[in-house]
């Protein structure tokens, strides 16, 4: 019998678009959707990329940008548990329980309860001045505190450090960025992007540290005035951000006993351990087509992740049979550079750089074995949509012919 | 308020009551209408809002930039009236545009 009652927990990316996906597509049964924050649905991207309130004036605790109207939901019959959490779920009854007492039924639970910051749990961390970045009250803590004008350390060089970094110079705020492993964005990003980043972020007065281990916070009349470093160097500041990544949001899932690694463990359909449970977005632990490591499964942290999962959940739900995947894409703004990855940069490549860092645009191809593994462009949306195209169709690409600067881009992709 | 005819990727038409100052995008979106994608949410990133700008009253939308020809050049059914509807923004002139959703935005 096809489902008719379907609860998702979560109202994140992955959990709005999947609700008004599953409404678009036809679905005509009981749509409710759980979410711990006050709002529904929003777009987190900007809550990094500018500071200083919102432009139009208007309410400075409203997000910049709604995922749908607040008032899209009741007019598609979705039924919004907004400021609830679910505390538990019994899978023999198929039904969980909200933190107000509410028990809701469900054929199919969707979870969809993405991630929150990595703590460091180190001393001083409770100090006043000190941030995550995750929801847009974050953000608006976050944006009070840039706009004071203190000076701004952020404690681990990945893309929302740099992202917050930049927008923090353009408000003239002193930055220093303290990363611990020996480059930035050591873990997402291929070296030559790392340093050509790195570079742009001194030019524009931010001082970055790299292979500096934080170990705690030092304390200046009641609020944070400084880091402390291994080597017991203290970098003065008196606004903290934290960017150590996200750890996934699964005790639910632990506790109701679905099968829980690093996230939740979903197969290419969003399917967990329980056949009547789904789950999506960044709490997912999912297969990724072309990822020749850690048994080619990751966490996707990503909007065009969350997206595509939620087209699979929703043909799963409707008994469609599965789609193709997307092929995994990022994209950060940082100053005047837009940077758009696609595929996972990952493992051993060859890299071969099309444009020129100096003068504009530029990309970074990452070969393997004659195919693309991933591409980092800058500024250079057409090579991004190319290697968009290279990755997939899987096609074989040639170093040399990439490396020829007037080798037409039309060209290669004919030729995938 | 200008209307925008949508042609759905199923060949069926829709007419829209779009508001000024938003995208032909975000009339797609708040009605939740088919084929729009719109992962970045209007910020020109993603190329997963394509359009085909069928007809379109003088003066409706400004010339695309450069990001925008660039992202578009490379879609596998890119065509000389290709626009990302992210940017095309309505105001009174628009009123009677007509555009066609790509069926191929993921």
């Amino acid at each position: 019998m096809s489902p008719r009652k379907v609860i998702v927990v979560g109202a994140g990316h992955a959990g709005g678009t999947f609700v008004a996906l599953l409404r678009r597509e036809g679905f005509d049964g009981e749509i409710a959707m759980v979410g711990t924050e006050v709002h529904a649905p929003y777009h987190r991207p900007p809550l990094s990329k500018s500071f200083g309130g919102p432009k139009d004036g208007g309410d400075r605790g409203a997000p910049a940008k709604w995922l749908y109207d607040p008032a899209f939901y009741q007019e598609q019959g979705i039924d919004l548990h907004l400021s609830e959490t679910v505390t538990s779920v019994d899978r023999g009854g198929r039904s969980v329980t909200l933190s107000g007492g509410a028990v809701l039924d469900y054929d199919v639970l969707v979870l969809a309860t993405g991630a929150e910051p990595r703590s460091l749990g180190l001393p001083g961390e409770g100090l006043e001045g000190i941030h995550t970045l995750r929801d847009v009250g974050d953000a608006v803590r976050l944006d009070e505190a840039i706009t004071s004008g203190r000076p701004l350390a952020i404690v681990g060089g990945g893309y929302i450090g740099l992202e917050v970094a930049a927008a923090a110079r353009a408000h003239g705020v002193d930055v220093t960025v303290i990363e611990r492993e020996d480059r930035l964005l050591a873990r997402v990003a291929s070296p030559a992007l790392s340093g050509l980043l790195s570079e742009h972020h001194q030019v524009s007065g931010t001082a970055i540290l790299t292979g500096a281990q934080t170990v705690g916070y030092v304390c200046d009349a009641g609020r944070v005035g400084g880091v402390r470093l291994a080597d017991d160097t203290v970098i003065p500041c008196g606004t903290v951000l934290v960017g150590a990544g996200a750890v996934p949001r699964q005790a639910l899932a632990e506790q109701a006993g679905l099968e829980c690694g690093n996230g939740i463990m979903v197969d290419a359909r969003c399917r967990t351990s329980d056949e009547s449970i789904l789950a999506i977005g960044d709490v997912t632990n999912r297969p990724v087509d072309g990822l020749e490591m850690m048994d080619g499964r990751m966490r996707v942290e990503s909007i065009p992740s969350a997206v595509d999962q939620a087209r699979h959940a929703v043909d799963v739900v409707l008994g469609r049979p599965a789609q193709d995947h997307e092929v995994p894409w990022f994209w950060s703004d940082q100053f005047d550079l837009k940077i758009k990855i696609a595929g996972i940069v990952h493992g051993d490549y060859e890299t071969v750089q099309r444009g020129d860092p100096v003068r504009g645009g530029f990309a970074l191809y990452h070969l393997r074995d004659g195919r693309l593994v991933a591409a980092e462009a800058v500024n250079a949306p057409k090579d991004f949509m190319v290697a968009k195209r290279m990755l997939s169709t899987g096609c074989p690409v040639e170093a040399a012919a990439l490396r020829d600067p007037d080798a037409d881009l039309r060209g290669l992709v004919a030729a995938a | 308020m200008p209307t925008i005819t949508y042609v759905l990727p199923d060949g069926t038409e829709q007419q829209m009551d779009v508001p000024c100052g938003q995208s032909v995008m975000d009339g797609s979106v708040r009605n939740n209408l088919p084929g729009i994608v719109a992962e970045c949410g209007g910020s020109c990133s993603c190329a997963t809002c394509h359009v085909f700008l069928e007809h379109a009253p003088d003066g409706a939308f400004d010339e695309p930039m450069t990001e925008e020809t660039d992202l578009v050049e490379f879609l596998e059914d890119a065509a000389p009236n290709s626009r990302l509807s992210c940017q095309l923004i309505v105001s009174e002139n628009a009123d009677g545009a007509r555009v066609r959703v790509s069926t191929a935005n993921g």
